[in-house]
């Protein structure tokens, strides 16, 4: 049974997934992809500057991953904390 | 078979998919209208709201930008797809459990306030017309390309469709149209892409393909004589033609592409005909994954379009530089007809010399004569009489949309494929007006008519009234398209930078503060849109002459400054709620149900 501090418990956990994904998020599209971008370049990734790909490539596919990994742990958070829907 | 025919044939059948699926897929209730019922499954919601983001410039322009751009170009990728990671964290799961109809509303209930439902509806009206003019004109001119038809005409017939599919079906028709589009516009883009990819690396997977080495065959291709990778290949002869390398920053200082790249995330992320997208899930569960699935969907294209851009970029230059007109390949003459390729002999050595600067003064045009033929020049190539610009040796225009509507003949792929990229390119376009349309359509019947004009409409009639608003709304984008306003493309910053500066900071701090109050969030509101639209229309409209770089405010462009523009909208909102009666009982408590999937005891 849920009461009310294990929903404002559910809630902080929600709110600290939030905060490391998009510190995630702002690591590799902003710093990666943008500010270090020139000195990411002197390494290779296979045939791409690493910089270059970050920006290209490697920000949007961790995007993705970002958003996958946040549905599982809601998910498992909902469960555990009786809030899922029925 | 033609090129033309197969245009026609294939073009023909996806109208008549679309059709069929509006007719199947006939609204019944306001519910159905608005939402589809709820009844979306996330994996098709996601595939939607892919069709529903692409629009005709992702599609036809973004790679060629890219192309043009180089690493600054990436700003676009990150930009059109971070805001998903934003919506799935943020928004799109406290907005389900909101589970009413539309954006306006939710403001309008969160803030306790009439006057900032009025304020939300007058900007998602605005941003969706200026989005949704654009989308018009890109079915009109993929027609005029493609199928040889005027562009008025093109506007017409897209009219037509969009006018059937939207006010028959309303979300749900759109929903499960633009599953279709989606479908029909990732095969044509990723089918020339593989090939090219195939031919210049040897590696079917474009994603890889442009960080390979350049295979036997492609060497050939590109007349070259010794192999390396693709990227130092680019980076080579860009730098030989005085341009900075591809994969290094290019002319955009870094804070300028920090502030696009966010102000294109957030305002993604404020943009209502996205956000409603996630009403339609049956549960919250489904809304958080929605996104997921929808960034997927995007990220096939946006990882793809890089590739497209570098092979093409590649490709062009050593196909066409230092070549003569006779030598060229049999794209460039194709399109050249089109105008958005052009060449003039400006040192007269009968060869094309491409290099940094613009080949001309201005838009280009063709010589006619007397009788009103085209006039050619020694080698057969269309005599331009717009004035070559003299500060630069380049002597060859290339618009940006031909990276994309060239690339299967690049490719050498047969006539039905380049019907294929046609049919891709209307599907984008499209499926994104639809999107808008019914945005447009339900702040007027719900936000207007519903909820302050006639509140005790019936059910009956207000979807009666959605229907003629939708109808309404595709005539005056038609309009639009047709009498295209000349600041359509300028008016695009304007769409992203008053999602940012407006409606995110509002409905974030809607959801995570309690205490966000309504004077807090109509003041934060009124800064952050003042400011920005303020900025833009400066530089854009008052004094042009003055929009560079080192007349910005810290060398942030009107593109970017949506971000600045959300950030006075925080700063606003938080100050005034802090000094301003804090919310109704009911509205926190209606906050604070928003966190939970579902309450007990």
């Amino acid at each position: 049974m849920a009461t009310k501090e294990n929903q404002s418990a559910y809630w902080k956990e929600n709110l600290t997934y939030i905060v490391i994904l998009l510190g995630i998020w702002f690591v590799v599209s902003y710093l990666f992809g943008i500010i270090l971008a020139d000195k990411l370049d002197a390494v290779k990734l296979g045939g791409f500057p690493l910089g270059f790909w970050f920006a290209n490539q490697g920000s949007e596919i961790i995007f993705v991953i970002l958003i996958a990994v946040y549905v599982k742990l809601m998910n498992a958070l909902d469960i555990k904390y009786d809030v899922h829907e029925q | 078979m033609n090129i033309l025919a197969w245009t026609w044939i294939i073009v023909g059948l996806s109208f008549a998919l679309y059709i069929g699926i509006a007719i199947w897929a006939k609204a019944k209730t306001t519910g159905d209208f608005y939402v589809a019922a709820k009844h979306i499954h996330p994996v098709l919601n996601g595939m939607a709201t892919g069709a529903d983001w692409m629009s005709a410039a992702s599609f036809i322009s973004m790679a060629g930008l890219i192309s043009f751009m180089g690493r600054d170009g990436s700003m676009y990728l990150m930009g059109w797809t971070g805001g998903y990671v934003l919506l799935a964290m943020l928004l799109a799961p406290y907005l389900r459990k909101y589970g009413k109809y539309t954006v306006p509303m939710f403001v309008g209930e969160r803030y306790y306030s009439q006057t900032a439902r009025v304020v939300a509806v007058v900007c998602a009206i605005f941003v969706s017309f200026t989005y949704v003019a654009g989308q018009m004109r890109g079915v009109g001119i993929v027609f005029s390309r493609f199928l040889e038809v005027p562009i008025n005409t093109g506007v017409l017939i897209g009219m037509a469709i969009v006018f059937f599919y939207a006010t028959t079906g309303g979300m749900k028709g759109i929903t499960y149209t633009q599953v279709a589009q989606y479908c029909v516009l990732i095969v044509a883009y990723l089918i020339p892409a593989i090939f090219i990819s195939i031919m210049l690396t040897g590696n079917p997977i474009p994603q890889l393909g442009y960080g390979s080495t350049l295979s036997e065959g492609g060497l050939k291709i590109l007349g070259m004589t010794d192999t390396g990778h693709l990227l130092e290949k680019l980076n080579q002869v860009q730098i030989d033609l005085g341009f900075s390398a591809y994969t290094a920053g290019g002319t955009k200082s870094k804070i300028d592409v920090f502030m696009i790249t966010l102000a294109l995330m957030v305002g993604t992320a404020g943009l209502p005909h996205i956000i409603i997208r996630f009403f339609t899930t049956p549960t919250i569960k489904g809304a958080r994954a929605s996104a997921g699935w929808a960034l997927l969907f995007i990220a096939i294209l946006y990882t793809t379009a890089p590739a497209v851009a570098a092979f093409a970029r590649l490709n062009m230059i050593h196909t066409l530089n230092d070549h003569s007109y006779s030598e060229a390949p049999s794209w460039f003459k194709n399109w050249e007809k089109t105008g958005l390729v052009a060449w003039k002999d400006k040192n007269g050595d009968g060869k094309i010399q491409y290099a940094k600067g613009n080949a001309f003064k201005g838009a280009v045009a063709f010589a006619k004569d007397a009788s009103g033929k085209v006039e050619l020049g020694p080698q057969g190539e269309r005599v331009v009489k717009t004035p070559v610009d003299d500060k630069s040796k380049n002597e060859l225009y290339i618009d940006n949309d031909i990276i994309v509507l060239a690339n299967p003949e690049i490719a050498k792929l047969p006539p039905w494929v380049i019907a294929l990229v046609a049919a891709g390119g209307l599907a984008a376009a499209l499926s994104t007006a639809a999107g808008l349309l019914l945005v447009i359509a339900s702040a007027f019947s719900h936000d207007l008519i519903k909820n302050i004009i006639a509140p005790n409409t019936t059910e009956k009639s207000e979807l009666m009234y959605a229907r003629v608003a939708a109808g309404g709304a595709v005539i005056v984008a038609g309009y639009f398209g047709i009498h295209p306003p000349g600041f359509v493309a300028q008016v695009v910053a304007f769409a992203f930078g008053l999602a940012a500066s407006s409606f995110f900071p509002v409905i974030i701090a809607g959801i995570f503060w309690k205490r966000a109050t309504k004077e807090g969030a109509m003041l934060g509101m009124a800064a952050g849109i003042i400011f920005t639209a303020a900025y833009i229309i400066y530089f854009k409209f008052v004094n042009p002459a003055d929009n560079t770089a080192a007349h910005w405010w810290f060398g942030i462009s009107p593109e970017g400054i949506g971000s600045i523009g959300m950030v006075i909208n925080f700063v606003v909102l938080t100050l005034v709620s802090l000094v301003t009666k804090e919310p109704p009982m009911p509205v926190q408590e209606m906050v604070a149900s928003l966190r939970y999937p579902r309450e007990s005891a």
